[in-house]
């Protein structure tokens, strides 16, 4: 998919179609998950959706990034289709990741997508370890690596910030403060007032940013990657937002009122955004529905899709442990392609 | 004699030590492949703390011998994502013991991603480590942890017993786009042995060797026990006339049930020597194995040789207590013979 940035009208208008396409994804997720049809958890980007399109915005289209467990956001800033991406969440084969993954782990690799995350604080030693790849091979990308609030207490953030610093790789972190690690607000979890004052301990640049404006987030990414890419290193760049779903589908919210959501919503990212597109007459009232209908057609036949996509056959379970299968698995999944597979561990 | 050991015996060989047989092994991959790279503390101009890897830093510089912060879970992830993004990492961890720092993105990241992404990211990374007790180096130096990587889904195992086996496992596992655990025994680094000199020698992961053919008994040994079983077994043959056959397994995940299975149905007992802890381990898994395809030729019961589910203690007459050597292999030996 062809990469946007904010400084055409053009770009402008692609970065409010990807804000409503993750905003009506993951609206419908919420729904198809709570009528049963989607199973495991579900963490939904709603209210975040400018962290993760002004970001993308400012990235080539070869960049890498790596992901949270509330990844859909950032799957389909990056360009991910959303047809696929529902696929997986339904669980089937079609889906990107064979159904092996669901939306905690979707992944496209090739497309620098490396993949949603079960573990709070992993991607950033993942996509320090990008940038490492691509340091070594002296090739013309960076990496980004998204990462909650919470995961800033976790060790191995710091010891990959640490890393990426000491050896100037072309990696931003993007913290995306959405006021909650899970449950517990940001304030009892850090000791400092804002989490870019974390960036001093490896003097890199660290700056806060508004995450509920596309563009101020894109403004601040862009200038860390010219950064990174000119052989300066790390930025850390935490963007204050909201998310105005619970942490999961499910979570009854007992740590904040609907008072204070309704606060967050009234600097909604996608209605301010959409607002200035207008004001400066870049898109009009009947554009802007137009680009609504399309982005809910859109999720509409992401959905078809995912419904009628082929379930996974139970001898896929066996496939891509390793790309050369040992003894101990293939026996497992020589018998199951022969009777159709047996629910267990019991051959 | 398996068909790989008759192969590797055709080559043509040197001596060399364990130590010198991997350096070997690495300087062959970084000078045949530019994707590969080493990564780990004081690997580069220090030459590793066990002097491993040496004068490699002279040979490839900074660039490919990549001495890093003391940060086992920051740069074993940067390994994982390097993997994944078209580089080949060899991955020096210090001692094995180490790896309960860098646990979470070894068994949540680097054995998982392919799997998750249904098989969209390759993983070809190398995590070379040591492990092992002897040289009083204590509880949090002497580890032997290879069986928790065995176990872990995802992850392949290989621990050698000899210079070849040190060399061919380790040009396999740097070759091999699977995540590959290279367990060291630092008590054989000083160990002498016959290894081909041949650039494209490998020993298959997957595949044992015969290290001394018997009729009478198989011990299934590993690491430091492959060696003290075979003197065992050379003591043995002369004093009571019996012929051990001892397999070193090199690796372990995945294992060679089949040439283990062979040599039970042909001696009829079996002992399993491995310095890990005896509880839940190594030994357990090959003794299910054999009991799975080799119940009815078990003339007695088969033996474990292992460390008696302790820390390894510091002190030299608490290690030598603990610590299995020749002396036990021997002794499961007289127990069923």
């Amino acid at each position: 998919m062809a990469n946007y940035n904010l400084e055409s009208s053009e770009g402008r208008v692609e970065a409010l179609r990807r804000m409503l396409l993750i905003r009506a994804f993951d609206e419908e997720a919420g729904d198809r998950f709570a009528d049963g049809e989607i199973p495991g958890f579900v963490h939904l980007y709603i209210g975040e959706e400018a962290v993760g399109v002004g970001t993308c915005a400012a990235l080539d289209p070869d960049d890498y990034i790596a992901s949270t467990h509330r990844g859909h956001g950032h799957c389909i800033a990056k360009g991910l289709d959303p047809k696929y991406m529902m696929a997986e969440l339904y669980g089937k084969a079609e889906g990107y990741c064979n159904g092996k993954g669901g939306s905690m782990h979707i992944a496209d690799v090739d497309a620098g997508m490396l993949g949603a995350n079960g573990i709070v604080g992993a991607g950033p030693p993942l996509a320090t370890g990008a940038a490492l790849s691509i340091d070594y091979d002296d090739r013309d990308q960076i990496a980004v690596s998204f990462l909650g609030d919470g995961a800033v207490a976790q060790g191995q953030v710091h010891e990959a910030m640490n890393l990426a610093a000491t050896w100037d790789l072309p990696v931003v972190f993007v913290v995306e403060n959405n006021q909650y690690g899970e449950g517990t607000p940001v304030e009892d979890q850090h000791n400092v007032d804002n989490l870019s004052d974390t960036a001093q301990a490896y003097d890199i640049p660290g700056l806060t940013v508004d995450g509920m404006d596309v563009t101020a987030v894109a403004e601040a990414v862009d200038e860390a990657r010219s950064r990174a890419r000119n052989g300066n290193g790390p930025t850390l760049v935490e963007a204050e937002t909201y998310r105005y779903r619970g942490h999961y589908e499910g979570d009854e919210e007992p740590y904040r009122d609907e008072a204070e959501i309704e606060r967050w919503k009234d600097r909604d990212p996608i209605d301010s955004f959409t607002e200035r597109l207008i004001d400066r007459d870049e898109l009009t009232e009947a554009e802007f529905e137009e680009l609504q209908t399309e982005v809910e057609a859109k999720i509409q036949d992401a959905v078809d899709y995912a419904q009628d996509a082929t379930p996974p056959e139970p001898h896929e379970a066996y496939d891509d442990m390793f790309g050369e299968i040992p003894p101990e698995i293939e026996r497992f999944a020589t018998a199951a392609r022969t009777d159709g597979g047996t629910p267990g561990g019991d051959r | 004699m398996t068909a790989q050991v008759e192969r590797e015996l055709e080559t043509e060989t040197e001596e060399l030590t364990v130590r010198e047989a991997i350096r070997q092994a690495l300087r062959e991959e970084l000078e045949r492949d530019e994707d590969v790279f080493l990564i780990g503390e004081d690997i580069g101009e220090f030459g590793g703390v066990l002097e491993v890897t040496g004068d490699l830093y002279e040979e490839f510089g900074d660039e490919r011998i990549k001495d890093t912060p003391i940060s086992e879970a920051g740069f074993t992830g940067a390994a994982t994502g390097a993997a994944a993004t078209g580089t080949r990492p060899v991955v020096e961890l210090m001692f094995s013991d180490f790896s309960g720092v860098a646990m979470e993105q070894i068994m949540n990241q680097m054995a998982k991603m392919r799997y998750m992404f249904g098989g969209k990211a390759e993983m070809p990374v190398t995590v070379r480590t040591t492990e092992g007790g002897g040289m009083g180096a204590a509880s949090q130096h002497s580890g032997t942890v290879h069986t928790w990587m065995a176990h872990f889904p995802g992850l392949k195992a290989v621990a050698p017993g000899t210079a070849a086996a040190a060399k061919g496992l380790t040009k396999a596992a740097i070759r091999s786009n699977d995540p590959v655990f290279v367990f060291e025994n630092k008590m054989i680094y000083e160990q002498t042995g016959q290894v081909p000199t041949d650039e494209d020698y490998t020993a298959p992961i997957g595949e044992a060797a015969i290290e001394r053919e018997g009729d009478d008994v198989t011990v299934v040994a590993t690491q430091r026990l492959v060696g003290e079983s075979l003197q065992t077994a050379e003591s043995i043959a002369d004093e009571f006339g019996l012929e051990v056959e001892v397999i070193d397994p090199r690796s372990l995940y995945p294992l060679d049930t089949e040439t283990i299975v062979e040599s039970v149905r042909k001696t009829g007992r079996l002992i399993v020597a491995d310095e890990s802890p005896l509880s839940y381990g190594t030994h357990a898994e090959i003794v299910a194995r054999v009991q799975e395809e080799a119940f009815f030729s078990l003339d007695a019961p088969i033996q474990r040789v292992g460390t008696p589910d302790t820390h390894m203690p510091f002190s030299p007459p608490l290690e030598n207590e603990v610590l299995p050597d020749g002396d036990d292999v021997r002794a499961a030996i007289e127990r069923i013979s």
